[in-house]
């Protein structure tokens, strides 16, 4: 336990204000990597989702590709990028690694999401006279949506928790007092900054968590907690 | 001083000649690992020694040559190489699974004792010596160094008239880049009192050599035998008033196997130069060639 109450004495020491990161700073970063990386992950991957769940088509492809890109490791492929386009681009080949990171999950979140609608419910939309876009705008997107929040979730914990590499190219977040405190085996700040990262990836899981609950349309909850239907229902985010 | 001397990009970037190195080191190993199995019969346990290395190109050199001397004494040699970094590989030196291991008197010292100060090679070899295991011995160090030092491109260098870290001491916006731990070392927190430097840090990791060519940065912390400090030709500042502890190659044995080895492994530590290590580690990094095989042509021309 001492080495717990350790870590937290460092978290809250008055030393993490000062220095070259202040602990604050560090959190900031880790974050801006975070969202900034899953932005672009969602502007990539949320409309190829959503064509491939639409029309049906490419699914083979996207799972394979995704599958590929998942296997990368990140570290690897920063260095790699690193190295390819210079010291002056590292924050952008950061941001491409931890891109490649996000896409496969949030793909698979947007095309499963639209797969996952009962069939019927589009047959009626198409029945009632609505267009392939009213179709995807008015019933596949909004019924798709919670399990799209699902990917991007997924994928916001998957980077969270990668950022750390960053600071082994020199790009500080809370990778640099990980790295700092195992350099100078300082236990305390290995665990503490630790512990801020896992605080970080529980605080944004729930954050999701409740988007998640909240984007749910009325109908679909409801229809969700019908017995009947729940023998239908996908478990979140498939793997792809 | 740097606890640990893995660094990522040299390691990613010598991947390719790694593999080579590894697969020659274990197609060697098995030819001498099969040739010596038959006559393995009648050769005692204590004939064998473990030798390990970090995962660093450089120590791993120092290891192989370590081992090739050994099998040329006859001992067979069991090569442990790659091991990664000090809190790894020290607790299997210290339980014996390890018998000799290349090391460095200050980052040893440091890693025993978090609050040594710096000194000069015989006073780090000495306080290193008193702070180690019973069942650990220090054999003889080596000339060979491979410590912190300051480095600054050579334009930079001309232009304000740079030889030692004292002559910083004017320049104004001084960057140092280097390790996330280099804010904490003392030879960064007391540059002001020990040179009269005014420094910012800026913890550029494994970036640090491309930044200050790059001139992101002005003074790059980089280990002394790095061989970017001649490729890149840079200029390493002098220190003399010691401010960067001190870390010659020094050879740690087990102490029941130290006495058996020690005439060997003392001849390549007192063979061994500073310059040496350096041309060995361009020779490894630039011109990618297996540590088996620059052993092997040091040996030839240092020991005959």
């Amino acid at each position: 336990m001492n080495v717990f109450l350790d870590a937290f004495a460092w978290i809250f020491s008055p030393d993490r204000t000062t220095g070259y990161l202040p602990l604050w700073e560090a959190v900031l970063q880790h974050l801006g990597f975070t969202f900034g990386s899953v932005a672009i992950a969602a502007l990539i991957a949320i409309p190829a989702g959503w064509a491939i769940g639409h029309t049906g088509k490419g699914r083979e492809i996207a799972v394979f590709l995704s599958g590929a890109a998942r296997s990368l490791p990140s570290l690897g492929l920063v260095v790699l990028l690193y190295l390819v386009i210079g010291v002056n681009f590292k924050e952008q080949a950061a941001v491409v690694a931890f891109v490649l990171l996000a896409i496969p999950s949030i793909l698979a979140g947007a095309y499963a999401g639209i797969e996952a609608i009962n069939r019927s419910t589009v047959e009626a939309g198409r029945a009632v006279g609505m267009t392939p876009m009213q179709i995807l705008w008015k019933i596949e997107v909004p019924l798709g949506l919670p399990l799209l929040i699902g990917g991007i979730r997924s994928a916001v914990l998957q980077v969270v928790a990668t950022v750390t590499i960053a600071a082994y190219v020199g790009l500080g977040g809370l990778g640099f007092a990980l790295i700092q405190g195992i350099q100078t085996r300082n236990a305390a700040q290995i665990l503490g900054a630790s512990i801020v990262v896992v605080i970080l990836a529980l605080v944004l899981d729930g954050a999701f968590a409740l988007f998640q609950r909240i984007v749910v349309p009325r109908g679909v909850a409801v229809q969700n907690s019908s017995p009947t239907r729940r023998r239908t229902r996908r478990a979140p985010v498939p793997a792809t | 001083m740097s606890i640990t001397r893995t660094r990522i990009i040299p390691v990613i970037g010598l991947a390719a000649a790694a593999v080579f190195a590894l697969s020659a080191c274990g197609s060697s190993d098995s030819l001498q690992g099969g040739g010596s199995s038959g006559n393995q019969g009648g050769d005692d346990q204590s004939k064998t020694i473990v030798v390990g290395s970090q995962s660093y190109p450089s120590n791993e050199i120092i290891a192989e040559i370590y081992s090739q001397v050994l099998e040329k004494d006859g001992f067979t040699v069991e090569r442990k190489f790659a091991i990664g970094q000090r809190d790894a590989y020290m607790p299997s030196l210290e339980d014996g699974s390890i018998d000799l291991f290349p090391e460095y008197t200050g980052s040893l010292l440091q890693y025993y004792d978090k609050s040594a100060t710096a000194g000069s090679s015989d006073e780090v070899y000495d306080a290193m010596v008193k702070v180690l295991p019973d069942n650990l011995k220090a054999l003889d160090y080596s000339p060979a160094t491979d410590q912190d030092s300051y480095n600054v491109t050579a334009a930079f260098a001309k232009e304000n008239n740079l030889t030692e870290i004292g002559d910083l001491a004017g320049v104004k916006d001084l960057t140092f880049g280097g390790a996330p731990e280099l804010e904490q070392r003392p030879y960064f927190t007391d540059l002001k009192k020990v040179y009269g430097v005014d420094a910012k840090f800026e913890a550029t990791a494994d970036t640090t050599v491309d930044e200050l060519v790059a001139g992101n940065i002005q003074v790059a912390n980089v280990y002394s035998a790095d061989p970017r400090i001649e490729t890149e030709d840079l200029v390493t500042l002098k220190d003399p008033k010691g401010l960067f502890l001190a870390a010659n190659v020094v050879p740690i044995a087990n102490a029941d196997k130290a006495d058996e080895i020690a005439d060997a492994i003392n001849k390549v530590s007192a063979a061994m130069s500073p310059e040496e290590l350096v041309a060995m580690n361009v020779e490894s990094t630039v011109d990618q060639r297996s540590s088996a095989d620059i052993a092997k042509k040091w040996i030839a021309d240092n020991l005959g």
